[in-house]
């Protein structure tokens, strides 16, 4: 497992403080000496799930290749925000080019480093949801089916969110977007199969996939460091909470990621080779009904009447995941 | 050295003498037989290094071939038809980044209805992508102008896109002076590129950039093209020198300078008229011809001086601006604003239909006499088009034209009558 | 200028006829311009290629409409394309068959023509023995060279040899060489 069991000292909550952990087992943030590649000063929203993930990612690619890094950008909400013309918050080589070439991009960009001998540099591509799950969809495959030496990395935030919250691919059943407003019958995105990208992953049996989510950054570094100790394809889908999006509060980013993955509805676990390797257990289960009440893009679900089936629904979705997983 | 041998095989020998790093490629008639013998060569170990990418689309080879060029990589790609149009966005960044990747279009028409054969429509289409489009006559022009196409890449940082008919140039086995590996070396240094993905010193490329500024980029794309238009000519020249045979530049004259008439025309066709306009002179008519080499940028003033003594021009064109005309006559009738000259625009070759010198002459006599339509689609079978267009106004549902002007012309049976 | 047209059906080699008559002209010190006119890529479907020889660079790209000499590498196009058209009087004609004129229906159609330059030969068979397969397209050139004379069957062979290896080299030479003794024996015949 990426993570590993460390002694909490309470704070009077679920939370632990690792001021008195030993240095190796500290989060990379709290060295100061980290290579900081998504600086301060970007543009992203009060509460933003993304530059979080971001952060914790990139830095911890970047140490794992002693800073030698180069990252392929979708256009979105990350790309847009750290890069305010004239100024990018990016520390490392950084490449923008399209909306759904990411990872095609990340491709070139090893091939070429092959081609110069310089294998010792790494690639990162990375993107949203939309420049992932749709759009990206095709280069995600193409990149994976070769084999290629790149970690790409999925900030999902479940939604379209920089044009302004439409649906994409990766949008749950019932969630209100501007594509899947809360009106009619049925409102809300409608229930479908989903579109699970880290199972399309191990559909490929590249050498490492992984899910993870903002609540846990350590885990998520751990994830990326083990990543970049593989050659060839590799996958990290992290689920980033938008407050804009998701219409939570600013405050509650953490704690809604965490909901996720306590309800079931956001499995957390490794696969190799197309195997599912290890599985991050939920401590204690929670009803889906917690997760969604934090969140205005499910408002419709309670206001003006409760909506039992469809909660009941979700809840099923949730539990079929448990099962599946193994995650109790 | 003389061989001879397939156009396309001939372009990737050279393109191998070249030193490309990284080649993404993506299958599409009639480009393959290209990508396939580099392949080879990569996998024989035979070019190297060089990493040669076999991707899920003409997007994702563009998009390789960005990232590739962006880290440093002499890069190269080809495709024709509907692969440009699915990497047209992947076109206008690649210019927009300024990345100096070279790529050869088979020309091929651009369906609905789906053609294999040659036309000009694909890169017709992408005229204003930011990609420098040089046009060549011959496969021996082909082989020359992909070297001249890195050179002058590399120094501008601008994407160029080597124009060859498809199947004509292609698929023709024809001699070629193949150069030697020191010609090449000799005239193509080793990439240097003005903007790098470099831990060592790190930079974000491809950032948003707003009202405040983006006019003052794109005026440094039209500055860099426009440059071209000075070392075009230039890099000819040199590799000319080097290579012991004449180089074209942005444009060629064959018995224009005295010519009343002058047909202006790009790519393979200009061999067929040069052999109409020899027969023509013979029976003491004066033309001449003008190819345009280097359609992108367009060596307005140039072409203004290459039919300055002309009466009338003829351009012959295999490309269509649905609902207006030539797509290349407007260029040339902006180089000769001011000028009396006639401009006639003649439509031919469409889809792959062959332009025969009987059929040119015919034309050309035509149009010395003035009595050429203003605009002409060669060839047209204006019964056809008549039976089908009486169809439409009969019945509302009278079926897809394509297939309507198939069966009329017996290519495709009829159905049980 | 010799123009030459192939005409057979995709899977007989009829592109790779083309480009090997080109290749043997360019052996001899001669332009030569070889190219197809074909359909997406079907084995059976009607397949034309082309061959331009000259002295001096070739340019024009257009089909060949005014062929000098004709292969026709499967009779059963004989009656289903127009594979004569444009023939001149002067013109040579080979046709991969051991049947005559007459017997293939084309005893009319000779009138106008020189006789002595229209043959049929049954180079299928001779490829079959000699190569294994009854691809006859080296063969016919053989029988091409000794005809019309337009390249030698040295360098006939020449191309052969650069374009195929081993046995399938071998098999086509031989082939090749069978079919220009029958041509040149044949029209020793016409011309007695």
């Amino acid at each position: 497992m990426a993570t590993r069991p460390i002694k909490f000292y309470q704070v009077g909550s679920h939370a632990a403080g690792n001021r008195l952990l030993d240095p190796s087992l500290r989060s990379l943030q709290s060295d100061p000496n980290r290579s900081n590649a998504i600086t301060k000063g970007h543009r992203a929203c009060q509460g933003c799930g993304e530059a979080l993930g971001a952060r914790y990612a990139i830095d911890a690619a970047m140490r794992a290749t002693g800073g030698q890094l180069i990252a392929a950008n979708a256009t979105g909400c990350l790309e847009v925000f750290s890069t305010p013309y004239p100024e990018s918050s990016w520390q490392l080589p950084w490449l923008h080019s399209l909306f759904g070439n990411a990872p095609a991009v990340a491709s070139g960009i090893a091939a070429a480093l092959k081609a110069k001998g310089r294998s010792e540099v790494r690639v990162i591509g990375q993107g949203g949801d939309g420049g992932t799950v749709d759009i990206g969809m095709a280069c995600l495959s193409g990149m994976f089916e070769r084999n290629d030496d790149v970690l790409y990395i999925c900030y999902d935030n479940e939604a379209y969110m920089n044009t302004g919250v439409q649906r994409s691919g990766s949008t749950p059943p019932a969630a209100r977007t501007m594509t899947t407003q809360a009106v009619g019958p049925q409102p809300g995105n409608p229930f479908g199969q989903g579109k699970n990208v880290p199972q399309i992953a191990m559909a490929h049996e590249i050498p490492y996939v992984a899910t993870a989510t903002v609540a846990e950054p350590r885990d998520l570094e751990a994830k990326v460091e083990q990543a970049m100790s593989i050659r060839g394809a590799r996958y990290i889908h992290v689920l980033v909470t938008c407050p804009l999006g998701w219409a939570s509060a600013s405050g509650d980013t953490i704690k809604v990621a965490r909901l996720a993955k306590e309800t079931g509805l956001f499995p957390v676990f490794e696969a190799r080779d197309g195997v599912l390797s290890a599985v991050s257990k939920i401590r204690r289960q929670e009803p889906v009904e917690e997760y969604l009440a934090l969140q205005g893009r499910y408002r419709h679900l309670f206001k003006p009447t409760r909506q039992e089936d469809v909660i009941a629904r979700i809840q099923a979705r949730a539990d079929r995941n448990i099962e599946r997983y193994g995650l109790l | 050295m003389l061989e001879q041998i397939e156009g396309s095989r001939a372009v990737a020998r050279a393109l191998a003498l070249c030193r490309p790093e990284v080649i993404p490629a993506y299958p599409i008639s009639p480009q393959t037989h290209i990508v396939e013998a580099l392949s080879a060569m990569v996998k024989s170990g035979e070019l190297a290094p060089c990493e040669f990418v076999n991707v899920e689309s003409e997007f994702a080879a563009m998009s390789v071939a960005i990232g590739a060029s962006a880290t440093g990589a002499r890069t190269y790609t080809a495709t024709a038809s509907q692969g440009l149009l699915y990497m047209a966005e992947a076109l206008y960044n690649a210019s927009g980044l300024g990345l100096p990747v070279v790529m050869t279009v088979a020309n091929r028409a651009i369906g609905a209805p789906i053609n294999i054969w040659n036309d000009h429509s694909d890169s017709m289409s992408q005229r204003d992508s930011g990609w420098i489009q040089l046009y060549v006559e011959s496969n021996q022009e082909a082989v020359d102008t992909h070297v001249l196409a890195f050179r002058l890449a590399e120094e501008l940082s601008l994407p160029v896109m080597v124009c060859m008919d498809g199947f004509i140039l292609t698929h023709a086995f024809e001699r070629v002076d193949l150069p030697s590996a020191e010609q090449v070396d000799s005239f193509l240094p080793a990439y240097e590129p003005r903007q790098l993905l470099d831990p060592a010193d790190p930079v974000s490329i491809g950032a948003m950039v707003g009202p405040e500024a983006f006019t003052e980029v794109k005026y440094l794309a039209h500055v860099k093209h426009l440059q071209a238009l000075d070392l075009i000519p230039e890099l000819s020249e040199q590799l000319g020198a080097e290579l012991g045979r004449t180089q074209h530049g942005v444009l060629r004259r064959y018995r224009s300078e005295d010519a009343e008439t002058i047909v202006v025309a790009l790519g393979s066709v200009l061999g067929t008229i040069e052999d109409a306009v020899d027969q023509l002179r013979g029976q003491g008519v004066s033309i001449g011809a003008v190819g345009i080499k280097a359609f992108r940028p367009f060596p307005t003033e140039d072409v203004r001086e290459a039919l300055a003594r002309a009466a009338r021009v003829v351009v012959i064109e295999k490309a269509l601006a649905l609902g207006v005309g030539g797509i290349l006559v407007q260029d040339v009738r902006n180089s000769l604003a001011g000028s009396r000259a006639g401009i006639y625009t003649v439509i031919a070759g469409l889809g792959g239909r062959p332009i025969t010198t009987e059929g040119l002459c015919g034309l050309l006599t035509a149009a010395v006499a003035d009595t050429l339509e203003a605009t002409t689609f060669l060839d047209l079978n204006s019964d056809l088009v008549e039976r089908e267009l009486a169809r439409a106004r009969a019945t509302r549902r009278s079926g897809p034209h394509a297939e309507n002007l198939l069966r009329d012309i017996g290519v495709v049976a009829a159905g049980p009558v | 200028m010799f123009q030459v047209r192939f005409h057979g059906r995709g899977g007989q080699g009829v592109v790779t006829a083309a480009e090997l008559l080109s290749v043997a002209a360019f052996q001899e010190g001669r332009h030569a311009q070889a190219f197809p006119s074909f359909g997406s890529e079907r084995t059976g479907a009607p397949v034309v290629s082309f061959c331009r020889i000259d002295d001096h660079e070739i340019r024009t790209r257009e089909p060949v409409s005014e062929p000098d000499a004709l292969i026709v590498q499967d009779p059963t196009l004989l009656h289903q394309v127009d594979v004569f058209g444009g023939l001149r009087a002067e013109g040579y004609v080979l046709i991969n068959s051991a049947r005559s004129f007459d017997e293939l229906g084309l005893g009319d159609w000779v009138t106008g023509f020189r006789r002595e330059r229209l043959l049929t030969v049954p180079a299928s068979e001779m490829a079959r023995e000699r190569l294994g397969a009854p691809r006859p397209n080296a063969a016919l050139l053989g029988g091409l060279a000794a005809l019309t004379g337009v390249v030698s069957l040295e360098a006939v062979k020449e191309a052969i040899v650069r374009r195929f290896a081993g046995s399938l080299a071998e098999g086509n030479s031989a082939a090749a060489e069978a079919c220009f003794q029958f041509v040149s024996g044949a029209r020793q015949v016409a011309n007695a």
